[in-house]
């Protein structure tokens, strides 16, 4: 068959724009080494780690230690994901095996709505609600906790949505079987639901892992932005994403170098988590 | 996809034989409550962000506070110049990430069936790309867009950086439809000698269009949502906008500045986050509801 010439110019075109669109992530990489390669070199990538603390842009006293921040993020991940892992996998257990079908709809509907709420408005919500609240318990009320809550509350969707799919695609038969083996409805999700699911539920837990350790405007705006490794879940944190947001706007010279570190060590951890989910996702395809 | 027969067993009949298996009655009633409770607490965290939201925001919007300007750093007047801007960003945002988007989505979707290297490439790298932090797209720009192309603090580096962010989900979505269109479309168009580039244009398109709309509604959704990525990118200055390489503040931009920069501008914060979530939630609502009117319209005529 013969080609026809306009189809050649489609092909090429279109294949122009994959491409495009293909080595985005590649070009996102190279700015962000690029922009740390001074940092790095510079100031040296043990600092980041053994310096005492964080103080950017103070020419040659400067201090440059990530740690404060990473245990931040760290803390922050664990907690929202201890937090809104059981009650998204819960949820959407409510919505699969519950709920009459009428309210399972209009449940999924809020879950929905939930996730397609801006980060901002998380964290307006936190700000002039959960941080009185937590001010109460214990000063100074943007916190650690506040942080927790918030992010918890962001990724419950994200975790319940794709929990939700990968309840559905439980085999009809396995749920047979143990209908016919009079197992009780919690045996039945325990023992048969949640192993034939396990890879598509981990996908729900490392998809809200990602969205918790990148996520920047409601942490920012609830924790409170202190420099030090918290010791209480009352104190104020700063994590990575944060501190970015912070000093991005006045950085220079090595102090910019060092942020697009963190934006690295960001970004790596990103792709570790990807490389996971697919490993994950693959096998609930074959499962 | 049809459901071929009813489910012998659906969610009410599950554990119908817990009579039986008396010693489990404890437990059943422990997680049945953990479920039922888990269920409320997200409802109850819904109604609360969006009653408190509702409920604080109605009495600051008016057809002034969508019309005039912004006053006192944003404590008084409106967000007219927040509107423009945030609709330049977008406006820039979609001119450039629709080409490329639909360009890929019907590459991925029509010319690499199979194992093609380069459709594996692309995708695998698109997966990376949707799951990159807000701000780590914001550093990019910043250092792309403001800084080596020279666009400085600009919507149109705001709208170059969304570009980039939209793109994964704007071309999933897109693959997906295109891919709900039967293949007998396709053989009947070849089977007519249409070129492909017609069969594309006159056939494909058209058959795919809600889920088109749909995912580009989605990609509007996530790119009128988004913050981090514009601060260090478009800027915001909050007056109006006289062109693309001027800085403008989008709606998310102007909620946190007034929630967290500006004493005593809490109450335009509140109308101004109103107004941000009653967009995205005609944007989301609209745009599921053409894709299940879609997906079900696809399974009726095949």
């Amino acid at each position: 068959m013969k080609v026809k010439s306009t189809d050649r110019i489609l092909v090429w075109s279109l294949r122009a724009a994959s491409a495009t669109a293909g080595s985005l992530v590649l070009l996102i990489l190279c700015f962000l080494v690029l922009e740390s390669v001074e940092g790095i070199t510079r100031v040296g990538a043990g600092r980041f780690l053994n310096d005492p603390g964080w103080h950017p842009s103070q020419g040659a006293e400067s201090e440059f230690s990530l740690v404060p921040m990473i245990a931040a993020t760290i803390a922050s991940t664990i907690g929202a994901i201890l937090l809104a892992g059981p009650v998204g996998v819960l949820a959407a257990v409510f919505c699969r095996f519950y709920a009459p079908p009428k309210l399972a709809r209009a449940f999924r509907s809020i879950v929905e709505l939930l996730a397609g709420i801006p980060s901002v408005v998380y964290g307006f919500w936190g700000l002039v609600t959960l941080v009185p609240l937590v001010r109460e318990l214990a000063p100074p009320g943007a916190s650690l906790l506040a942080g927790i809550l918030v992010l918890a509350m962001m990724i419950v969707p994200t975790v319940a949505l794709l929990a939700f799919a990968a309840l559905k695609n439980v085999p009809p038969g396995h749920l047979e079987g143990a209908t016919a083996l009079g197992l009780s409805r919690w045996t039945t999700i325990v023992k048969v639901v949640f192993p034939s699911a396990a890879s598509g539920l981990g996908v729900a837990i490392v998809l809200g892992t990602m969205r918790a350790i990148g996520e920047t405007m409601a942490v920012l705006m609830v924790c409170g932005n202190i420099t030090k490794v918290p010791s209480s879940l009352f104190d104020p944190v700063r994590t990575l994403t944060a501190n970015i947001a912070l000093e991005l706007g006045y950085a220079t010279q090595e102090h910019r170098a060092v942020l697009f570190v963190s934006g690295l060590a960001l970004m790596i951890m990103i792709v570790l988590l990807v490389f996971v989910q697919e490993r994950l996702q693959r096998r609930a395809r074959l499962a | 996809m049809p459901e071929p027969t009813r489910p012998l067993v659906s969610g009410a009949t599950l554990g119908a034989g817990r009579h039986g298996a008396s010693q489990n009655n404890l437990a059943d009633t422990v997680f049945g409550v953990l479920v039922w409770g888990s269920a409320l607490a997200v409802t109850a965290g819904f109604l609360w962000l969006v009653g408190e939201i509702v409920v604080s925001g109605f009495g600051a919007i008016s057809w002034e506070f969508l019309t005039s300007e912004p006053a006192s750093s944003g404590r008084a007047g409106g967000i007219s110049t927040i509107l423009v801007a945030t609709l330049g960003i977008l406006g820039i945002c979609l001119a450039v990430s629709i080409p490329l988007g639909l360009g890929t989505a019907l590459f991925l979707s029509e010319f690499s069936q199979g194992e093609n290297r380069m459709g594996r490439f692309v995708r695998a790298s698109l997966d990376v790309l949707a799951g990159v932090p807000s701000i780590v797209f914001g550093l990019f720009g910043n250092a792309f867009f403001c800084v080596a192309l020279g666009f400085g603090f600009s919507i149109l580096s705001g709208g170059l950086t969304l570009a980039c962010m939209v793109l994964p989900i704007l071309i999933r979505s897109i693959e997906l439809g295109l891919r709900a269109v039967p293949n007998d479309y396709r053989v009947a168009a070849a089977a007519l000698d249409l070129s492909k580039s017609r069969m594309i244009v006159r056939v494909l398109l058209p058959a795919a269009a809600p889920g088109l709309i749909a995912g580009l509604l989605l990609g509007i959704g996530r790119a009128t949502a988004e913050t981090a990525a514009l601060i260090f990118t478009s800027g915001y200055v909050d007056r109006m906008p006289e062109s693309v390489f001027d800085s403008g503040r989008a709606l998310s931009i102007h909620i946190y500045d007034l929630a967290m920069n500006v004493p005593g501008g809490e109450a335009n914060a509140y109308g101004t986050a109103l107004v941000l979530v009653g967009l995205l939630l005609v944007i989301n609502f609209v745009a599921t509801h053409l894709v299940e009117r879609f997906v079900s319209g696809r399974i009726q005529s095949a």
